[in-house]
């Protein structure tokens, strides 16, 4: 076995499986190490992936030819376009996903992957000389050294699993908590903070009584997650919908003082938008009833997994009240719900790379820095994975920015604001969210990750034929112009107000049609269909996104002005030393994130453009 | 990139007025205004003229060209003479001409330094006269949000972040419990809204303004001698009064030009505790009444007035002198009048000065915007949910224009009122 590598990740989750294979697909040499090797891109919450927001991550970590979006779209037994009905920037991908077919296509990813090496162990500490961490070491002695080392230990650190008063230390049912790893946490002093989340009882599908059940089915025309897939490959399935009682709430009141969460056994924050029954039944008690919606975990495994129902309840509480439901009135429960608690680093000690700022060689991502869900993990995994191996190469760092991507926004977030919950993407936190859109993930970033050299030569070419046909076609709908009458003549509602418009200006308006703007020319023809789809989607916004340009213009502007690291602020006289404190804590990498800091007035940003300036004129100097 | 503009010299009452204009269209500002561009670096006597060519002022038009001009960028300043109105005719013109906007505080020296044209101690030297400008324009919206409108500012707040909250709870959790169709509240909630800040437009005008006139309020405990003063101010029985106290129940209106000022004088009910409940209402109309005016005149006696501080601005008199002698006014005798009528209108003009111009100008500016973003999403919302992201980035643009009036709507806040109001998550 090598024993020397220019990665090292630790942990085989969303966040580790991404960044192995993102480090690889950069030439690095890279170590994933797990404790169990079959465990590799396990689900451990709810078997699906994407939804709004999260949908459009993993676009992204497609565009970037990561592994999430192939996978998901392999292992997929349901898909399901959310906002269907709305415009196509909210709109984001969504499928319940085979437990089993998923780990499948993630171990093959990370098999088809040369550079990497699987290496199965228990990391039990860091190596550091000085400021620097140089590799880990497994719980057998084996020291693999790195010249970087990605950390994704989820809920690992310090994790608390509770079942009512029963607590047991655990980073996932069944699973050891890193204990020494935290301790090692500690010696960094990096700044640490206690999160909670929950899951709902696990139940045997044989014991559910179906044909009372209502039935959610999957699309009729499934949109899939990566821009090479085709269509769904698994067998395709629906989910069962069903709902509380006012019996269900009865017996979860009478045990309130018997649940971890209400009993005071828990401190960590749990998420406000991933309530427990017991939160539902507390904080809107006027609710009779809550949706439950019954998703299978596998084509060849009948446990379900009852996604709206997480709990901490006892177990014979849970047992008790899964029965008050409709169709679950004989159910049996295969594992029981739980809440865990555990560590995670406030992401405000990373940089934009994810790389911790006080230590050289160590990457943070995933549920470590604060956030939930596979996507965001996964997300995050990849920015460290390609940074690392940028770094382990000494070439320059990969910035994702928020005008261009949710990966940018959601990075600029956690290092800038970090968090007071779980961190979990919406699309209402994008504010170029028109711009950011599913569809055009590829368009946003493909080429860059070609300039950085993640992409693959087989989807460049596909990426160039497609960008190719748009091109043309958005050419030849923006070269001819129309008269009112002649847009009356094809039943087009315009004023005649003899403005002659283009093709292209029409598809904004709300009631037009590609196959109305087809009778305009017959040359329009030849646009494909798949072309016309998606140049669709971009001219509903026309009119928006130029709009928006100028504050994207102005946002680029000051993101690119960078603020060196060691930046110094104290040498900034006319400072207040109020600001000069929030500055040095929050460290911003940019103009743009200094002007995001709460109290920053246009003087102090000023100062320090004034100060980079000559700092800048110095080093020419 | 934007032509920016703005008042140079200090706001308030001068001899003249200098605004600049920076950027690439700066020389549109001298084809539009003063009908020509003058050399370079010259001083030259132009007639301003608004769009359909009435004169709004004799002025110094200065022209610089780029890399010679304080922000390096093509500069042209003009020199009013110092009016509230030219000025602020002059700031309205300029931003109606296409590609123009007003400065954001600090945005000159900012292009300065980015086109080199400044060094760290030069802008060390400017940092205070940046942040006192931004807090001048912070404390003049506070000011300009004085009493009721505060309030009223408070309810738009909290209807829009109500608004873009539903809107954005049927999009982010399309998937959940939520309601499908939120058109009707969001659009009660937007034309609430909408509406309050159309009426303070026209209450922004500084012309309308002057036409309306400003309210003054007389205050104090019952039988101060409020409405003696009043109908001896008025010179007629606008008031009854009496000796016994109480006896102004609702709030009297007197219109009068106050030393050449159109003021109302409001008279409100002696503000005490008391069981009557037709009286109670009075008393609580009349402390309304006078929050919302421009001043407040507090009557004092003997009698502590519940209830009632005087603010900083607020004039405060003893009353009755003829009876009690000493400092103060008296409605019976006129003792003391004259000095009264002269401070009431020294406080008016100053607050004409003080929130007239340029910030009164940014303000009308936001609040245009605001509400013309705030009408497209009204009428996007006859689209119905479908068209939801785009009624949403309408009122999200609103939020950005209205900041000022507002404060900041972070994200974080739209979550947290979607979470408290729906039982959203699984």
């Amino acid at each position: 076995m090598k024993h020397h590598f220019d990665v090292v990740v630790i942990g085989g989750g969303h966040a580790g499986t991404e960044a192995a294979a993102a480090a690889a697909r950069m030439g690095a040499t890279t170590a994933l190490v797990t404790l169990r090797e079959a465990d590799l891109g396990v689900m451990s919450c709810n078997p699906a992936i994407g939804g709004l927001g999260k949908g459009h991550l993993v676009r992204e970590i497609d565009a970037l030819d990561g592994i999430m979006g192939v996978a998901a779209d392999q292992a997929g037994i349901q898909f399901r376009l959310l906002n269907r009905r709305k415009g196509p920037a909210v709109q984001g991908p969504r499928a319940q996903a085979d437990r089993t077919l998923y780990r499948a296509a993630i171990q093959s990813a990370i098999r088809g992957q040369k550079a990497v090496d699987v290496v199965q162990g228990e990391v039990v500490d860091l190596i550091q000389a000085g400021d620097r961490v140089e590799g880990v070491q497994l719980a057998d002695g084996t020291v693999l050294r790195a010249r970087e080392v990605i950390l994704t230990s989820g809920t690992f650190l310090r994790g608390v699993i509770h079942i009512g008063n029963e607590r047991r230390n655990g980073g996932r049912m069944g699973d050891k908590p890193s204990i020494r790893l935290a301790e090692r946490i500690d010696d960094f002093g990096l700044p640490l903070g206690r999160l909670k989340t929950g899951t709902p009882p696990r139940l045997d599908g044989k014991t559910i009584d179906w044909s009372k059940l209502g039935e959610q089915p999957g699309d009729d025309d499934p949109v899939m997650f990566s821009f090479l897939s085709g269509k769904p490959v698994a067998r395709q399935i629906s989910c069962g919908i069903t709902a509380t009682t006012a019996a269900t709430h009865d017996i979860i009141r009478q045990n309130l003082d018997r649940s971890a969460m209400y009993g005071g056994h828990i401190e960590g924050v749990g998420p406000r938008y991933c309530p427990s029954i017991e939160d539902k039944v507390t904080r809107f008690a006027d609710k009779e009833s809550h949706q439950i919606f019954l998703e299978p975990e596998g084509l060849d495994d009948d446990t379900i997994y009852p996604n709206g129902i997480s709990t901490s309840m006892p177990v014979d509480v849970q047992k008790a009240y899964v029965r008050t439901i409709p169709g679950l009135e004989a159910v049996q429960i295969r594992q029981p719900g739980y809440a865990i608690e555990y560590d995670y680093v406030d992401p405000r000690a990373l940089d934009r790379t994810l790389a911790v700022r006080s230590l050289r060689g160590l990457f943070l991502a995933g549920q470590i820095n604060g956030t939930t869900g596979y996507e965001e993990a996964a997300a995050q995994g990849l920015v460290a994975g390609l940074n690392a191996a940028r770094r382990a190469q000494g070439r320059e760092p990969a910035f994702f920015e928020r005008t261009e991507s949710y990966i940018g926004v959601m990075v600029d977030d956690l290092t800038t604001r970090g968090v007071a919950e779980p961190y979990r993407m919406f699309t209402s936190r994008a504010e170029f969210r028109l711009s950011l859109r599913a569809d055009n993930a590829d368009q946003r970033l493909t080429p860059k990750g070609i300039a950085l050299g993640c992409v693959s030569e087989a989807r460049r070419r596909a990426f160039g034929r497609k960008l190719e046909k748009l091109e043309t076609a958005r050419e030849m709908l923006q070269q001819g112009t129309f008269t009112p009458n002649q847009l009356q003549s094809i039943g087009v509602n315009v004023n005649s107000d003899g403005v002659r418009r283009t093709a292209y200006q029409l598809l904004s308006f709300p009631d037009v049609s590609f196959d109305d703007v087809r009778m305009l020319d017959e040359a329009f023809a030849e646009i494909e269909p798949d072309t016309a789809t998606q140049i669709a989607k971009e001219a509903i916004y026309a009119n928006y996104l130029a709009r928006q340009q100028r504050d994207v213009d102005l946002l680029k502007k000051d993101e690119a002005v960078a603020i060196p690291s060691g930046f110094s602020y104290d040498a900034l006289p006319s400072l207040s030393n109020e600001l000069k404190g929030k500055l040095s804590r929050t460290r911003p990498e940019s103009i743009a994130q200094a002007a995001r800091i709460e109290g920053m007035t246009p003087a102090a940003l000023a100062l320090i453009v004034a100060r980079l300036r000559q700092d800048e004129r110095r080093a020419i100097a | 990139m934007d032509t920016i503009f703005a008042l140079a010299s200090a706001p308030g009452k001068a001899g003249l007025g200098v605004i600049r204009v920076s950027g690439p269209r700066a020389d549109d500002a001298c084809d539009a205004l003063a009908g020509g561009r003058p050399e370079y670096r010259r001083a030259s006597l132009r007639r301003l003229r608004d769009a359909e060519g009435g004169v709004l002022d004799e002025a110094l038009v200065l022209r610089f060209d780029a890399g010679k001009s304080f922000t390096g960028e093509e500069v042209v300043e003009f020199h009013l003479h110092g009016s509230v109105a030219i000025i602020q005719a002059v700031l309205r013109r300029l931003g109606a001409l296409d590609g123009f906007r007003m400065a954001e505080p600090g945005e000159f020296t900012r292009r300065a330094l980015e086109n080199g044209r400044m060094d760290l101690t030069q802008v060390e030297a400017l940092a205070d006269l940046i942040d006192s400008e931004t807090e001048s324009q912070r404390r003049q919206a506070l000011d300009l949000l004085s009493g009721a409108l505060s309030a009223r500012v408070g309810r738009w707040r909290d209807a829009t972040l109500r608004a873009v909250s539903l809107l954005e709870a049927t999009i982010d959790f399309a998937d959940e419990d939520v309601p499908v169709d939120v058109s009707p509240e969001v659009r009660a909630l937007l034309t609430e809204v909408v509406e309050g800040i159309e009426a303070e437009l026209s209450g922004l005008d500084a012309a309308e303004r002057v036409r309306t006139g400003f309210q003054v309020a007389i205050i104090g405990p019952p039988n101060a001698g409020k409405s003696t003063l009043l109908n001896y101010l008025a010179g007629r029985e606008a008031a009854i009064t009496s000796e016994i106290a109480g006896t102004t129940r609702d709030v009297i209106e007197v219109r009068m030009d106050l030393g050449g000022l159109a003021v109302t004088l409001l008279d409100t009910a002696g503000l005490r505790e008391t069981d009557d409940a037709v009286e109670r209402i009075g008393v609580q109309r009349g402390r309304e009444r006078a929050e919302a005016a421009d001043l407040r005149v507090h009557l004092v006696t003997e009698d502590i007035t519940p209830g009632v501080v005087p603010g900083p601005d607020d004039l405060v008199f003893r009353a009755k002198i003829d009876l009690v002698g000493g400092e103060g006014v008296s409605g019976t005798t006129g003792q003391g009048v004259p000095a009264l009528v002269d401070a009431v209108k020294a406080r008016l003009m100053d607050k004409a000065v003080q929130a007239g111009l340029a910030s009164r100008e940014r303000h009308r500016l936001a609040l245009t915007a605001g509400a013309s973003h705030l009408h497209a999403a009204i009428g996007l919302l006859d689209s119905g949910a479908d068209l939801y992201e785009l009624t949403s980035e309408e009122v999200r643009l609103a939020l950005r224009r209205l900041e000022a009036l507002l404060g900041h709507i972070d994200v974080e806040q739209i979550l947290g009122e979607i979470f408290s109001s729906f039982c959203v998550g699984k």
